[in-house]
């Protein structure tokens, strides 16, 4: 449902940036089927509402942090398809200089402080990065994602408690897109509504649907409001659904064509799309050449990733330290 | 001799101490339902029931406590963690509780049970999820740690894990999973503790375990052609380390090298050299080398992996040296 507040640029901006994410993961997923890209890489295809609906939502100096599943993120920080895509080649010029891979993407240039391998391991992270902020006396928030398996580890509570405490200016979010892995919510607790979580410590939260970037928008903005004022965390709960597997190497049995097809119905593209075309902010054509422009960005990238050279060998001990001359055991 | 995989001799050992001794348990991420993030419990689900194959959330430190608490209190556990990367968030449990309950509660409470899965690197999967903390857990008295390289040193250590009344850290390798190996129908047991002469040789001692071993197979055959003679030994376990073994076969051939898949400072082949230079002195013709990862974390690129791992040009390299060949 498009709610009048917001106005014909938000709409354009949304598809796009949508749009980028879609087209840059398709590409991705051909990418790994031809070995281009190794190691673990999880899509983020279907969840890109969340993205879009917080970017309209925070400035550029807000910062962000999430887990694995991290290109949509850094795409709508900002950063380049060719450095993302150079990463996941494990080139020298990705944002990560070919060192993190798909799952380690960094942009400390738009304030993306990363993709995080262990589950859970930035929640903390995110409270601290939000710390820092409040004692800089900044009006910056930081937007802290987390997965529906991962509010399971013991740091969130830990960090949920000392987030509340200390008023931190930090956005938690959970993108429960129903399953971690191969397990659905309902089959590891009790309380099947992940925000609820929340309650236990007085931290205002609730759910929204993912699915639109409207409902994203208004919840991050009230949280991100919130913040701003010094009255401290907000736990939200995103509704959203993962199309694709976990990772490439996951066919998904564990649910049903229907619950897919179900989530596909009401996919946030075609939704944005929809709106535009009904309030005639453009016509199929101008979209069509958008989604050509797009097109040739995602195919510039994988053209600057192949032509673009591995780290060497010894690069391997570059970054390790800060020191430059550490004395690493070398036999 | 039936072959089969690396994953069916640790699912066979598991399941034939289960038909045998209704308190063990299996628990850990994907274990059931998806039967294994890396199918090594297939089935089990089906033939145990989900009283005795336990799917858990994602919290490793709460279910490596509940484990070990089980295990306080009559059941034998078996945990899976998904990679050792993720017993980071379980270790204060594991070192903390499993380790010292025994001692700290004058011989009341022990804590047998099983910490398995897989350890080290994996291909291309960045510095999170390619570490290796063998010689992490093999640092703290109270556990024992025993790494398999085969199905059959697997099945029969996994065996003897799961009957033993100590907590036994048990690491495996992704990249082992699919390795065949000769496997008897018969049941058979493997002492936990003792090291395996893999091949007898007289040139050369070369002591490794785990996954990385294979290089060391390659190395040898490759001096095989030029007449020299490796003997190579498999650790099997780290925590105990069979010396005597080491001992014995470097009184022999009066050379020793380590090969490990781990940072070198502190590591099981620092420890295994000091053993050695203290016991067999005098037997030694050159100094002890190692070959180990580079001393560094393990980046994306597939130039850093190339780079990063012990390899069998390096391993060659290695025992030329100790061997004073060109
Ligand atoms: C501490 C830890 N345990 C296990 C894993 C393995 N693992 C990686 S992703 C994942 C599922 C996480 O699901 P969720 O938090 O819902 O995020 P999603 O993948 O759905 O985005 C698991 C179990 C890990 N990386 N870290
Ligand atoms: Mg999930």
């Amino acid at each position: 449902m498009a709610k009048e507040k917001f106005n014909k640029e938000t709409y354009l901006n949304w598809y796009e940036q949508m749009l980028m994410m879609r087209r840059f993961e398709e590409k991705c997923a051909q990418l790994y089927g031809q070995q281009k890209i190794k190691g673990f890489c999880h899509l983020y295809i279907g969840q890109e509402a969340v993205v879009a609906g917080l970017m309209s939502a925070i400035t550029k100096d807000d910062k962000v942090i999430t887990a694995y599943r991290d290109h949509g993120h850094a795409l709508g920080c900002g950063v380049t398809p060719n450095e993302i895509m150079a990463e996941l080649y494990g080139k020298a010029t990705g944002c990560s200089k070919g060192k993190g891979g798909s799952m380690h993407l960094f942009s400390k240039e738009h304030n993306f402080f990363g993709g995080h391998g262990i589950v859970g391991g930035q929640i903390p992270l995110g409270a601290g990065i939000a710390m820092a902020e409040q004692y800089n006396g900044t009006k910056n928030v930081c937007v802290c994602f987390m997965g529906d398996g991962a509010v399971r580890q013991g740091a969130l509570n830990e960090t949920f408690n000392m987030a509340m405490l200390w008023k931190l200016p930090v956005i938690f979010v959970c993108e429960n897109n129903g399953y971690a892995m191969g397990t659905s919510v309902q089959r590891t607790t009790n309380l099947e509504d992940i925000y609820k979580l929340g309650l236990a410590y007085d931290m205002p939260c609730g759910p929204v649907d993912g699915m639109q970037c409207e409902t994203v928008h208004d919840a991050f903005a009230e949280a991100v409001a919130r913040a701003r004022n010094g009255e401290g965390p907000t736990f939200l709960e995103m509704r959203t659904y993962r199309y694709r597997g976990h990772s490439m190497s996951d066919p998904a049995k564990y649910r049903s064509k229907e619950e897919v097809e179900e989530y596909k119905a009401k996919d946030p593209i075609e939704r944005v799309k929809a709106v535009i075309l009904k309030k005639k902010w453009a016509t199929e054509q101008e979209l069509d050449a958008m989604e050509d422009k797009v097109m040739a960005e995602v195919n510039a990238s994988v053209e600057f990733a192949e032509n673009s050279p591995f780290p060497t060998a010894e690069d391997l001990y570059a970054d390790v330290y800060q020191q430059e001359d550490y004395p690493f055991i070398i036999e | 001799m039936r072959v089969i995989q690396f994953r069916e001799a640790l699912r066979e050992a598991m399941s034939e101490e289960m038909r045998r001794d209704q308190n063990i348990f299996l628990m850990g991420e994907e274990v059931a339902e998806y039967n294994g993030a890396y199918k090594v419990s297939q089935g089990m689900l089906d033939e145990f029931g989900a009283k005795r194959v336990i799917d858990t959330p994602i919290s490793e430190l709460g279910f490596a406590g509940i484990g070990i608490g089980a295990a306080m209190n009559g059941i034998r556990p078996i945990i899976e963690f998904m990679t050792f990367n993720f017993s980071l968030v379980a270790i204060d449990q594991v070192i903390n509780s499993a380790a010292k309950m025994y001692q700290m509660s004058g011989g009341q409470f022990g804590v047998p049970i099983v910490f398995r899965g897989p350890t080290a690197s994996a291909g291309q999967l960045g510095a999170q999820h390619s570490q290796a903390f063998e010689n992490w857990y093999a640092n703290t008295p109270g556990l024992k740690v025993v790494v398999p390289s085969n199905p059959y040193d697997a099945k029969g250590l996994l065996k003897s894990a799961i009957r033993d009344n100590d907590p036994v850290i048990f690491m495996e390798s992704e990249q082992m999973y699919g390795d065949k190996g000769e496997v008897p129908e018969e049941e058979y047991l493997l002492e936990l503790g003792k090291a395996h002469v893999a091949r007898a040789g007289s040139d050369v001692t070369v002591v490794s375990f785990g996954k990385i071993i294979k290089t060391v197979y390659a190395a040898a055959d490759e001096l095989a052609k030029d007449g020299i003679s490796v003997e190579i030994i498999d650790l099997r376990s780290v925590r105990p380390i069979d010396y005597p073994t080491i001992i014995e076969s470097v009184k022999k051939t009066n050379r020793l090298v380590v090969v490990e898949e781990a940072w070198p400072l502190a590591s099981i082949s620092s420890e295994v050299s000091y053993m050695v230079q203290k016991e067999a002195f005098d037997y030694l013709d050159a100094p002890i080398k190692r070959v180990t990862t580079r001393d560094t974390p393990l980046g994306y690129a597939p130039t850093f992996v190339e780079e990063f791992l012990p390899n069998p040009t390096r391993v060659m390299q290695a025992i030329n040296s100790v061997l004073y060949r060109n």
